[in-house]
């Protein structure tokens, strides 16, 4: 019997070592588009093997409660991951995010209660990482509703970042209770997770939609560091890789995000952006704006010799990519050269426009992103925007008093003639009014980028 | 697992971590932030020795939940990451097959 279980425990850290070199391999992978479908395939792999061992482990009972729960689990992800538009999926990152945050909670709920956690620096890791777990739970579900529509606006109110800070301190004081083995009743123990997850719906109530894919990212990193944390409480080595892995890479990741949208981390987290927008601009941008009909923007891109799409969320909403990379084809055909500028943070996240034109089916030497775009609108003779806002705003050049100012944009400005296809006349994601809009050189096509995109095409396939 | 060797294996990981995303082009910053969103649905192995271990029917229903939560994460976070790349490798070839087509 003891040789037995001394076989299956090391087949079982074997089995972890093999799935932390396939995790981060798979990583590897990932950060090149040429092998980056088969580092999901070697991640997956790990998985796989890591979750099947675990069945084996020593002293393991409830298979009757375990067995369901990941056959509910898997299917409802399955189901939902796979039916999900490539739109939504920043929200669904978050939501998948947010339960493997509420796993690593669960796991140091389960490990408090039943005093499965010797001594005081095990104690102290569980509970801390049961704090940020929770976090991240209630936090990434806050995200989700908020980019599902779910929550409008940002809810915000005077002192609520002291009832934040009472909260975190709460959650702090009485972690410290339990990971000191000062108190490590029941009610104490409930109290660490009722208060952290307060602490993550109140941290992010108030950051507005514009900054939550940096917010989505900084969770991502936060499960991360939970499920390490949780992997020492365990002892268990995958665990600790995999989660430190993804803690660090995703800190890297949230950090690049704020720089692309020119702001700080502190920044995102703690001042309210966009819904004070309105009243820091002060006076509105000089000037009127100019309609167009889609036949004279059929004509004008038909005779150009460089167009430069600039493709925003909007665009995707609107299912319009398909259309758009159609009618570039049509004025490839024409000898237009034709190149799409992408912003890093077009779309919910950068990468994610990425996504969406490729899912349309535009080849990668097309696209091209801000630092190798930018220069070339000085030469462009159309700079078509669809339904891009914030990215292409110039008063982030001029305006100081603008809370976008600063953020790198893309200088559409700059092309001889600019197309804006919008809905309407509302404002951006942001809620900022667009100077953009109001130049000389802007023409704006009113209606829906795809009704608004076949319009071109016809109007450019009737030019001849 | 002595307390020094489980901070050295922490401190390797975090190095790791970040060297290995430092060299990722934007265009692929969305699936990779899935995939590290898969990577930590490992939870899932821990939450089911943490149910595996649970004995009051509190400990079950926490344990219960933390099962499902991570294998929601594992599952979703998998299938999101390979429709993602899926697309972007048949972009490529298209992109390539384009090439190949043209006179």
């Amino acid at each position: 019997m003891t040789s037995g279980f001394a076989s299956t425990a090391a087949l079982i850290q074997v089995s972890y070592f093999l799935t932390a070199v396939l995790f981060i391999m798979g990583l590897k992978r990932m950060s090149s588009p040429v092998t980056a479908r088969s580092g999901i395939l070697w991640a997956g792999a790990g998985m796989l093997v890591a979750t099947l061992v675990t069945f084996l482990y020593p002293g393991m009972t409830n298979y009757e409660l375990i067995i369901p729960a990941i056959v509910v689990g898997t299917s409802l992800a399955w189901w939902s991951g796979k039916r999900v538009a490539m739109t939504d999926i920043p929200q669904m990152i978050a939501l998948y995010n947010g339960m493997g945050g509420g796993a690593a909670a669960a796991i140091a709920a389960v490990e408090l209660y039943r005093g499965g956690t010797a001594g005081v620096a095990i104690s102290t890791l569980a509970v801390v990482g049961g704090i940020i777990g929770a976090v991240s739970f209630s936090g990434s579900a806050i995200a989700f509703a908020k980019l599902q529509g779910l929550i409008h606006g940002s809810l915000r109110f005077g002192g609520q970042k002291f009832l934040t800070l009472i909260v975190l301190i709460g959650a702090l004081a009485l972690g410290a209770l339990v990971a000191g083995e000062f108190n490590t009743s029941p009610a104490v123990i409930t109290g660490i997770f009722v208060l952290a997850l307060v602490l993550g719906v109140s941290m992010t109530l108030p950051i507005g939609g514009a900054d939550m894919p940096v917010v989505i990212s900084l969770y991502n990193a936060l499960t991360g560091l939970a499920v390490a944390f949780e992997g020492f409480v365990l002892n268990n080595a995958a665990m600790i890789i995999a989660g430190t892995v993804v803690g660090s890479a995703g800190t890297l990741l949230t950090q690049l995000m704020a720089k692309a949208m020119n702001r700080s981390l502190g920044n995102v987290l703690f001042s309210g952006f966009g819904d004070t927008a309105a009243a820091a601009t002060g006076e509105g941008p000089q000037g009127s704006l100019k309609p167009i009909d889609a036949a004279d923007v059929g004509v004008m891109m038909a005779f150009a010799q460089k167009v430069i799409i600039v493709p925003g969320y909007g665009m995707a909403v609107a299912q319009a990519q398909h259309k758009i990379w159609e009618l570039c084809q049509l004025l490839i055909d024409r000898g237009v050269m034709v190149k799409f500028a992408i912003h890093p943070v077009a779309g919910r996240m950068p990468g994610h426009m990425n996504v969406l034109l490729a899912e349309a089916g535009v080849p990668y030497d097309l696209i091209a992103d801000l630092d190798e775009i930018n220069s070339e609108f000085d030469t462009a003779d159309v700079a078509l925007i669809i339904g891009a806002n914030d990215v292409v705003n110039p008063v982030a050049r001029t305006d100081k008093s603008s809370p976008i100012y600063g953020m790198p944009i893309l200088n559409a400005d700059k092309a001889k003639n600019v197309i804006v296809i919008k809905r309407g006349k509302g404002t951006g994601f942001s809620g900022i009014e667009n100077g953009l809009f109001y130049l000389d050189n802007t023409r704006m096509l009113y209606g829906d980028a795809q009704k608004a995109a076949a319009e071109l095409i016809a109007a450019i396939k009737a030019v001849g | 697992m002595t307390g020094i060797i489980a901070l050295y294996i922490f401190m390797l990981a975090a190095f790791t971590g970040y060297e290995v995303i430092a060299r990722v082009p934007v265009i692929l910053h969305t699936p990779l932030m899935s995939g590290s969103n898969f990577v930590h649905g490992i939870v899932l192995v821990g939450a089911m020795v943490a149910l595996g271990e649970a004995h009051t029917p509190l400990e079950k229903i926490i344990g219960f939940v933390g099962v499902l939560l991570a294998s929601g994460n594992a599952v979703g976070g998998y299938v999101v990451t390979e429709r993602m790349l899926e697309m972007f490798k048949a972009s490529g070839a298209r992109a390539k097959k384009d090439a190949k087509e043209a006179p």
